[in-house]
């Protein structure tokens, strides 16, 4: 049996199991699998896939789950400590229990994609599928033959959202190993505000498979920012495909912040449809061990005077592998783009590898753009500077290294983000008994 | 911008357009192992040359067409063309200028290339590669003197079967690519280049190639070895005359450097770039790689392209010695509807290797440029560095430019930086030019040649002057 075959069986089984639903979605998910079918996992020799290898999904055998349970204390523990809506999945099922939505202002929804269905299906049917199709990869069709489950923000009209959004997806360790399509939709209305926290975390054990694909919407003067935290258990498998389409004067700022995941691959696709639309991508990786980090991102500027600004960081240690493939495509008659591309590498480990592309297509000619791409060591000068002011070395390139993922993360203005990955980060470091004790004070001493 | 002159530019007559009538011995088209054995008993080949080439026949057969660079072309059909033509009298080659068929000097005086005088004055030899067969070699005597070995592939694999036996194949093997392999197969000329161990090879050496009868594919292959402590710069220069089908340049140029060895490689390509729809232009698929083999080796690719319809062509350097250099110099300018994927590939395997890469790219008209780079350090290549930057100037906007950079880094000391930049010509620089009384096509034409001014000021000197010169007649116009 082919890898392909064995997951249309799984699908197969989960629609057997289904009850009476809207026609359109039963043919969506069909359309999925024949797309998925025809275009199998995607391997090396292709080139949006030429440093991943995907076997790792292919050749393991996922079930779906059906229930949420979930120790409440182990995810307390793993919660973002912030006042939010927040949303939580376990495996990609709806956990009621482990999500708040007490207290939505007025013209903001946050559901699970199953309720929004329930409610009013031909609302959904509209724009689901209409930024990812089925033919953007094997991994959003898959995730097209599985949906049923993710979810939905809508926000109305010159809403500005009080509180930060968080959906948050918890892997659960168990005897098999699980797979969850989620399946995210964001409509920001004229002139909303959001900030939606993505968190991806769970058991230390777990080795699940998450396919998410996400779909957002930004009208004119929309404002969003999207964090993506990713801090999967090392075991895990993480895909994400994420489209945003904005329209005039949006301005859309992502942080990808991915610790976790043993296998990760993000697609994050920006469609700058409208004069004065803007979007900013802040990246940070860390890999160690094994892990192997993909992102791969793509801003097309489809109208005048779009901006684009995009700055990826990664730190890669033992033998983790990580690559990065960032592309800005300028459309003809698209004038006067400034367009921005940045990727700084650190390798901290002979073994490590870091594989990185910053491509620009151009076909217009009243623009400014630039990339830069850099793979290196610390700065031994500033080694030594900080080793004159009598801190040992060691501590001197954890600070070093810190800091370096710190110009990615000053960016971020909500505490509980950035501290957490300040804390991930310095954990992980090879230096990190000699910043022990360090880190926790500087966090403690910047709250008061 | 002026339409107006656009227009004269885009339907300028191709200023090097004519066509010698030189009667060739040319086979039918079409390829199998019947035409191979044609060319190598034509060439007077031993039995290992035409084995070699039907091996890279066979794996040409197993073969696809690459599809991977951003080009557009229509497929090419290979039994169309024909492999093999060279100038009547074979036997009877001449010996000096003088003999040389005065029609075949004629045309170098239209190019304004006067070979003898040029040569007598530039103190270089020139191998003339005209139709595929070498007609002249100049000043091999004095080469002769020094050591050093400057001739025909096709004399070399005659004269020299154990160099040629032993380089040839050994840094672009006859599998490499689609179009090495079928270079492998077909080649028919191309130069041969060997300086013995610590000899400085005492003139610049040069070869013009042309590209003549109608429906010709020409398969060069250059071989360039440089023992221990050698040096060597070679120059290689190209003018083709107008024409009406599309014609197939597939080349392979070797370059194999020992140790303390330098081999600096300088082309200025000016093929036809086809007519105002892009029809006729040369397609240009060219594999370029040179062997850094022995430790502190060092090999630098200049490069001016402004020519044909299609290039594809990466020449790169294996850092395989310790602290060996690789540089990679380019200038690529498209114009009209040519299109051009080009760049470089920079492979770090031996400890404190170091290359640095600078592309400028110009593109007017309709044109499409790509650069296309690979830097990969290998776990072995402790402290490799490499510097790239590549730019890109649009002019106009119907034109396109992109960079694909890949970097695959797999050593922790290594320091590798890219930086690239795409932009036009800007508004206050050509106001600055103008408000100081410099015209405005000069002025562009200041401002251009600064744009590439790194990588002329690699050139040799007599080739940096007609570089120079070539990309104000190809920009003519296109700015206004």
């Amino acid at each position: 049996m082919s890898d392909e075959q064995r997951f249309l069986d799984r699908l197969a089984e989960r629609n057997a199991q289904r009850g009476d639903e809207p026609t359109w979605i039963a043919a969506r998910r069909q359309a999925g699998a024949a797309r998925f079918e025809a275009l199998g996992f995607p391997h090396r020799r292709v080139e949006e896939w030429k440093y991943t290898d995907v076997r790792d999904i292919a050749r393991n055998d996922f079930v779906l789950t059906e229930n949420a349970d979930f120790s409440p204390a182990t995810a307390a523990a793993l919660t973002l400590p912030l006042d939010a809506h927040r949303l939580t999945f376990v495996d990609g099922v709806f956990a009621p229990a482990l999500s708040d939505l007490g207290s939505l202002p007025e013209g903001v929804q946050v559901l699970p994609l199953s309720r929004a269905l329930e409610e009013n299906h031909e609302a959904v049917g509209g724009p689901l599928g209409r930024l990812t199709g089925v033919d953007f990869s094997s991994f959003a069709a898959l995730n097209t033959a599985f949906m049923e489950e993710g979810a939905v923000v809508r926000l109305a009209p010159r809403t500005v959202v009080d509180k930060p959004i968080v959906l948050q997806f918890l892997s659960r360790a168990g005897e098999q190993d699980v797979m969850s399509h989620p399946r995210i939709l964001v409509e920001a209305g004229g002139r909303s505000e959001a900030t939606l926290i993505e968190h991806h975390v769970g058991e230390a054990e777990a080795a699940n498979f998450t396919n998410l694909v996400e779909e957002i919407i930004l009208e004119r003067g929309a404002i969003l920012t999207h964090y993506k935290l990713q801090e999967a258990p090392l075991k895990d498998r993480h895909i994400a495909s994420i489209h945003v389409e904005q329209a005039r004067d949006s301005r859309y700022v992502s942080f990808n912040l991915n610790l976790g995941g043993g296998l990760v691959r993000n697609d994050l696709v920006s469609e700058l449809n409208g004069e004065g639309a803007e979007a900013i991508y802040n990246g940070l990786f860390y890999g160690q061990g094994r892990q192997h980090v993909d992102n791969h991102t793509l801003v097309n500027h489809n109208a005048p005077r779009t901006f684009s600004r995009e700055n990826y960081k990664g730190i890669l240690d033992d033998r983790a592998h990580g690559v990065f493939n960032g592309k800005v495509i300028v459309k003809r008659d698209s004038q006067q783009i400034e367009a921005e591309q940045s990727n700084a590498n650190l390798l901290l480990s002979d073994r490590a590898e870091i594989d990185t592309k910053p491509e620009l297509e151009i076909y217009a000619d009243d623009v400014k753009c630039a990339h830069g791409a850099t793979t290196g060591q610390l700065d031994e000068e500033a080694i030594y500077a900080l080793r004159t002011r009598g801190i040992d070395e060691q501590t001197a390139r954890g600070l070093l290294t810190l800091a370096f993922a710190g110009e990615v993360m000053d960016r971020v203005d909500l505490d509980a983000v950035s501290e957490r990955v300040e804390l991930a980060v310095a954990g992980k470091l090879p230096e990190r008994f000699n910043l022990a004790g360090l880190v926790e004070t500087a966090s403690a001493f910047s709250e008061e | 911008m002026a339409s107006q002159e656009m227009e004269e530019l885009v339907r300028r007559e191709y200023k090097e357009g004519f066509v010698t009538d030189i009667e060739s011995e040319t086979v039918p088209p079409g390829l199998d192992e019947g035409t191979i054995a044609f060319i190598s008993k034509k060439k007077g080949e031993p039995e290992w040359m035409l084995e070699w080439r039907l091996k890279a026949y066979h794996q040409w057969l197993k073969m696809t067409s690459p599809s991977w660079a951003h080009l557009d072309y229509p497929p090419i059909d290979y039994q169309a063309i024909s492999y093999y033509s060279a100038p009547k009298r074979p036997e009877d080659r001449p010996q000096s200028l003088d003999e040389v068929d005065p029609k075949l000097l004629e045309t170098y005086e239209k190019l304004g290339i006067p070979l003898h005088e040029r040569a007598a004055l530039a103190g270089v030899a020139v191998d003339a590669v005209f139709d595929s067969v070498s007609v002249t070699t100049t000043f091999k005597e004095k080469l002769h003197e020094a050591g050093v070995i400057f001739c025909s592939i096709s004399e070399a694999i005659r004269d020299y079967p154990e160099l040629v036996q032993q380089y040839l194949g050994s840094v672009v093997p006859q599998g490499d690519n689609y179009f090495a392999a079928l270079n492998s197969a077909v080649f028919t000329d191309g130069s041969f280049v060997f300086v013995p161990e610590g000899v400085t090879c005492p003139m610049e050496l040069s070869t013009y190639f042309r590209i003549n009868a109608a429906n010709t594919g020409q398969f060069e292959r250059t071989l360039i070895v440089c023992e221990s402590r050698a040096e060597v710069s070679y120059l290689e220069g190209c003018t083709a005359p107008q024409r009406d089908e599309n014609q197939l340049h597939a080349a392979v140029v070797e370059l194999v450097a020992l140790e303390d060895a330098k081999i600096k490689y300088s082309t200025v390509q000016n093929w036809y770039p086809g007519d105002e729809d892009g029809k006729g232009g040369i397609y240009n698929f060219v594999t370029k790689r040179g062997d850094c083999r022995g430790d502190r080796s060092h090999i630098s690719w200049t490069q001016v392209e402004t020519g044909s319809a299609i290039t594809w062509k990466y020449p790169s350097c294996m850092l395989r010695g310790k602290d060996s250099v690789g540089e990679f110099y380019s200038v690529a300018v498209t114009n009209g509807r040519q299109q051009a994927d080009t760049g470089t590939k920079m492979v770090h395997i031996g400890e404190g290797t170091r290359s640095t890469i600078v592309s400028k790219g110009i593109a007017a008209g309709r044109s499409d440029q790509s650069y296309r780079g690979l830097v990969k350090v290998g776990p072995r290549a402790k402290n490799a560095r490499n510097f790239t930057q590549c730019d890109s100037l649009l002019i106009g906007d119907t034109c396109g430019a992109h960079t694909f950079p890949y970097q695959e880094i797999g050593n922790s000391s290594a320091k590798v930086e890219h930086e690239a930049t795409t932009s036009k010509i800007g508004e206050d620089q050509l106001f600055y030019c103008q408000s100081r009384g410099i015209g405005e096509e000069d002025a562009v034409n200041m401002i251009v040649n600064g744009f590439c001014k790194d990588v002329f000021q690699e050139l040799p000197m007599e080739f940096a002057v007609e570089a120079e010169a070539l990309l104000n007649v190809t920009l003519e116009g296109a700015v206004g």
